[in-house]
């Protein structure tokens, strides 16, 4: 399946600063009509020409999804990952073009919830943004608690305590606050919804918890996505489309096999969604697998690989691609 | 191994496991006539503290009241008899609507009881697939007519009669889990009085 249709060309229209680590981009169509609408905790993938080298980033929508006349994202800075929040924060500028995906939910309400529990850690904060704004409009019910290193990084923090009150609560990491998980779970009515973004450590704190609580699986909602890693560069044959190919230290898989010039399915680019799943055809060597969809009994049998975040290591990788 | 074993039939049509305890921070169990066995059986594998977060609502009918002095012997921390699922509904409800999440449920029974008490977890939040159910007993079945619209229990052949509107109707496996209802449609709609025989197919 190609993605090339859900293609939308768009215009920087804002940059904010918003403290040392994030700025926030307002995108509108090119041709000045609407965006499509889309659901509270829905991303788009912002591609990017980093100086030669395409960057295709996931990012989480976080203006209200009401408003079509324009999408705004939150990038924060990540120095050491492999430039694509950089150039956003050093490069892009209102006025420059882009292209980004039409938006795609992997993180949605689940409106039988009778409560909607959120928590967000850092960055994470940019979904719920969204999903209170909408939330708020349907008169739903929602707590939303988030934690940040200090006040000065907790983008948001001041302007949602204003427009939500007491249903948002902050943690600060420099003061030592922390979210005090087990009372809060225990205290939450029967059927609500946990929501939790945020760095990995925080998402299995919560997931695990929450299991340990009795919190069946189909009310634990998470996102992560994972930027892919570098590593060694390695060979690749794609079988079906009778190519070898060779993926650079720091370029994707995926990357790779579109540079080739093949068209390959994905959506999240950040192993989270499966869309990449692909089928081995034959494997000598160390599949390094990164993603969250293939199961464990999966990801040991070496049968697939999802080439958003995942590499190889070894003699010879044949991919039915 | 479940201890009922249904034929293969279309993806509407409900399939059961076997109880089994999982972790929570309450434990509800719901059972009717021979669901209390599953109950028992629960007891084999669960640890005994399980009990002593349990709720347990009994609905014997005419074959459970053999298993009500069993079940008391489990010491739940709560142990509801009713005479039947109508009279244990308000109790059921008002259970559910002040219960934290963590609560655990677990049905046994018939599919009509079953079937009742998810649609009835599943109208405060609780997702279908978090409930737990075990299949023990008659598998007369609940239908709804799709004509009347009204609800015939402890259906036991096909064809039967609506017992509210009198008409004829098959008995499909088609199941709605909103209204906890298998599918009855008029099986004589377009040859009036053509009725074949009524077989017995749910006991």
């Amino acid at each position: 399946m190609s993605m090339s249709h859900n293609k939308i060309p768009v215009t920087v229209a804002e940059v904010v600063t918003l403290n040392p680590l994030i700025k926030r981009f307002r995108f509108v169509r090119r041709d000045g009509a609407s965006l499509p609408a889309f659901s509270g905790g829905a991303h788009v993938v912002v591609e990017m020409d980093d100086h030669g080298t395409r960057r295709m980033n996931p990012y989480s929508l976080m203006s209200a999804p009401s408003d079509t006349t324009g999408y705004e994202i939150s990038v924060r800075r990540d120095d050491v990952g492999r430039g694509g929040s950089l150039y956003l924060h050093q490069h892009v500028k209102v006025g420059d073009d882009l292209v980004i995906s039409a938006p795609v939910n992997l993180f949605g309400l689940d409106l039988q919830a009778k409560k909607h529990l959120m928590l967000a850690g850092g960055i994470g904060i940019t979904p719920f943004i969204a999903q209170m704004a909408l939330l708020s409009a349907m008169a739903g019910r929602f707590e939303l608690h988030y934690a940040a290193r200090n006040p000065g990084l907790a983008a948001y923090a001041d302007d949602l305590r204003a427009r939500y009150g007491d249903r948002v609560q902050l943690y600060y990491d420099d003061q030592d606050q922390k979210i005090a998980l087990a009372p809060l779970l225990a205290g939450q009515p029967l059927g609500t919804h946990l929501y939790v973004c945020g760095p990995k450590g925080m998402i299995d704190w919560v997931r695990r918890t929450a299991t340990d609580m009795g919190w069946p699986q189909q009310c634990v909602h998470y996102e992560e996505f994972l930027a892919p890693p570098t590593g060694k560069p390695f060979q690749v044959e794609l079988a079906a489309s009778q190519k070898t190919i060779t993926v650079g230290p720091d370029q994707s898989l995926l990357e790779a096999i579109e540079a080739a010039g093949v068209d390959a399915p994905y959506l999240c680019r950040g192993g989270a969604c499966g869309q990449c799943e692909t089928d081995v055809v034959s494997c000598d060597g160390h599949i390094q697998h990164h993603d969250h969809w293939l199961s464990d009994e999966e990801k040991a049998t070496g049968h697939k690989i999802m080439p958003c975040v995942s590499r190889f290591e070894g003699r010879s990788l044949v991919l039915d691609r | 191994m479940p201890k009922t074993v249904f034929e293969p039939s279309i993806k509407s049509r409900p399939t059961y496991g076997v109880l089994e305890h999982r972790p929570g921070t309450a434990h509800l169990m719901v059972a009717d006539a021979e669901g209390a066995q599953a109950l028992l059986d629960l007891a084999h594998s669960a640890p005994p503290t399980l009990w002593t977060q349990a709720m347990i609502v009994y609905i014997p009918g005419r074959s459970g009241q053999q298993f009500t002095q069993a079940l008391a012997n489990l010491s739940p921390s709560q142990l509801h008899i009713s005479p039947s699922y109508a009279a244990a509904q308000p109790r059921l409800h008002k259970i559910l609507q002040t219960a934290h999440a963590g609560l655990q449920i677990y049905l046994a029974g018939t599919e009509s009881l079953m079937g009742q008490a998810q649609a009835a977890a599943m109208a405060v939040g609780v997702p279908h697939r978090a409930v737990q159910m075990e299949h023990r007993g008659s598998l007369a079945r609940r239908v709804q007519c799709v004509h009347c619209k009204g609800i015939t229990e402890n259906v036991t052949t096909d064809p039967f009669e609506c017992s509210h509107c009198g008409l004829n109707l098959f008995v499909r496996d088609h199941y709605s889990r909103r209204i906890a209802a298998f599918q009855g449609v008029n099986i004589d709609a377009e040859d009036p009085g053509q009725v074949p025989p009524a077989v017995e197919r749910f006991t």
